[in-house]
């Protein structure tokens, strides 16, 4: 036996009120992956990867985080829900997400930022955490700015800090909610570089993203969702040189 | 300047008591607050329904009514338990409701359902995305409330806090109704024996006035303290 495959989610539904986002999508993340999801909005990817960490919870279907399967139950309101907290808790902190927002925390500094999770839910030693931290401020190039808040700094380096924050926590998996969408254009590349590094550094990563570039350049795998459900799928030079797929292709084609 | 025809000690005694209860009523009203706050928005239906009529009860009903309520009827209900007690168990007590806890009660109590609806809006205006960060990280429920929410919500609450603080200090003038020898009854003892309103009153308008701008230097220590990371403009 090898090591626990990270990542694998299997044939996940969700479902709004009566409208069904999520039609069945699976994914296996082994170490070392990049898997990108690329699709229109209101495709689902967003509320898939929402739903990896359960910030959504699905409503059947299986998450499997280093051989460790998520349980659910059904609560009084006939709602399918964590069964556990504390495992929620724990798978949480194995997978760090980057959100399209940064979310990084305003009423504290970069640093404090950086190694609150890491001291409060790892239990990790402060000062180790704040070691940790600034070789991680330094991989992302924003070491100066450690006791700024991030309301004063521009976004991708607030998005840049929220990777280190992501980083901090020695993730099995990172899981990036378009992570460049809110950007200025001239930011977005700063953040791509930070996360093309780590790909090459053999990071496990999952990446919900509008950048076909960098869909096509540096990950492994692509996954194209259209209305909820897997339309492609596969490396890039074949999703991207020889789609299937007509909405794939339609996807593809110049728009103007 | 005045001459207090020596009620001055009692008098002083009665600011002692005025501060007393009204840090032990905020410490209650915090907490009710905080409580009726969580209730409020929480799914709990239950919760939900008694943080409901908490509120609509105290912030409909009169101040002095409610005090006049809880002390004298308190006491009644009181008596009748105790009674029930002896009659059907042979118990023997008698419960006494003192002034100084009714007072704190009450005005605990009134102004904890203002603190409530104060906290409740804070809450509410903590951006969603913050708390779903310390979610994705891992946190427990309480470690996104105290690390969190807590101090994001209190720069919020802050100017509501500040205005219901001093609204409650003032408040605490009612205690003498229910006969503490609060600053107020005390003065007022004094100026009627005396004749001298004067000499009684202003004095005791001025501590009033010295605790509410002692009040608003702190609150706005506190403000800059819970408005780090924020960006005037």
């Amino acid at each position: 036996m090898g090591e626990a495959t990270p990542l694998i989610v299997k044939d996940i539904h969700k479902t709004f009120n009566d409208l069904e986002v999520l039609k069945g999508i699976s994914l296996e993340a082994q170490k070392g992956d990049v898997i990108s999801m690329i699709g229109s909005s209101g495709s689902g990817k967003s509320t898939f990867l929402r739903c990896i960490n359960l910030l959504e919870t699905p409503t059947s279907g299986e998450i499997i985080v280093h051989g460790e399967n998520i349980d659910f139950k059904v609560d009084k309101r006939g709602e399918r829900v964590p069964a556990n907290n504390k495992q929620v808790e724990a798978m949480r902190s194995r997978l760090s997400m980057v959100f399209q927002g940064f979310n990084m925390w305003s009423h504290m500094t970069i640093m404090e930022n950086i190694i609150e999770a890491p001291v409060n839910v790892l239990g990790k030693p402060k000062k180790e955490a704040m070691e940790h931290a600034k070789e991680l401020l330094n991989k992302v190039g924003i070491y100066e700015r450690r006791d700024y808040y991030p309301s004063q700094m521009s976004g991708g380096q607030q998005q840049r800090a929220a990777i280190a924050r992501a980083l901090a926590m020695e993730p099995e998996v990172m899981l990036f909610d378009e992570p460049t969408s809110a950007l200025d254009p001239e930011l977005v590349g700063e953040v791509l570089k930070v996360m093309r590094s780590l790909a090459e550094e053999g990071r496990t990563m999952v990446v919900v993203t509008h950048e076909m570039a960098f869909a096509r350049d540096v990950s492994n795998q692509v996954i194209f969702l259209h209305q909820g459900k897997i339309e492609e799928q596969g490396h890039p030079s074949k999703v991207f040189e020889n789609p299937d797929s007509e909405r794939m292709k339609q996807f593809l084609a110049p728009k103007y | 300047m005045f001459d207090f025809h020596g009620y001055g000690p009692s008098i002083f005694q009665g600011a002692i008591l005025t501060i007393e209860i009204a840090f032990l009523s905020l410490f209650l009203a915090v907490s009710l607050g905080l409580l009726g706050a969580i209730a409020k928005i929480s799914k709990n239906r239950l919760a939900n329904a008694i943080a409901t009529a908490y509120t609509t009860l105290i912030r409909g009903v009169p101040d002095l009514v409610l005090m006049l309520l809880i002390f004298f009827g308190g006491q009644m209900l009181m008596n009748s338990f105790t009674d029930m007690l002896y009659d059907r168990f042979e118990i023997d007590i008698f419960i006494n409701i003192n002034e100084f806890i009714a007072g704190v009660v009450t005005i605990g109590f009134i102004f904890g359902a203002y603190m409530a609806e104060t906290f409740r809006g804070a809450f509410q205006s903590v951006d969603n995305g913050q708390i779903e960060a310390g979610k994705a990280y891992g946190m427990s429920q309480s470690q996104i409330f105290r690390r969190i929410m807590f101090p994001q919500m209190m720069r919020h609450a802050l100017p509501g806090l500040g205005n219901n603080w001093m609204v409650l200090l003032k408040t605490t003038a009612l205690v003498s109704i229910i006969g503490l020898a609060d600053m107020v009854r005390l003065a007022s003892e004094a100026a009627k024996a005396v004749h001298e309103p004067f000499t009684f009153f202003i004095p005791v308008a001025a501590v009033y006035l010295m605790l509410t701008a002692v009040s608003e230097i702190v609150m706005k220590r506190l403000e800059i303290r819970y408005s780090a990371g924020v960006v005037k403009g």
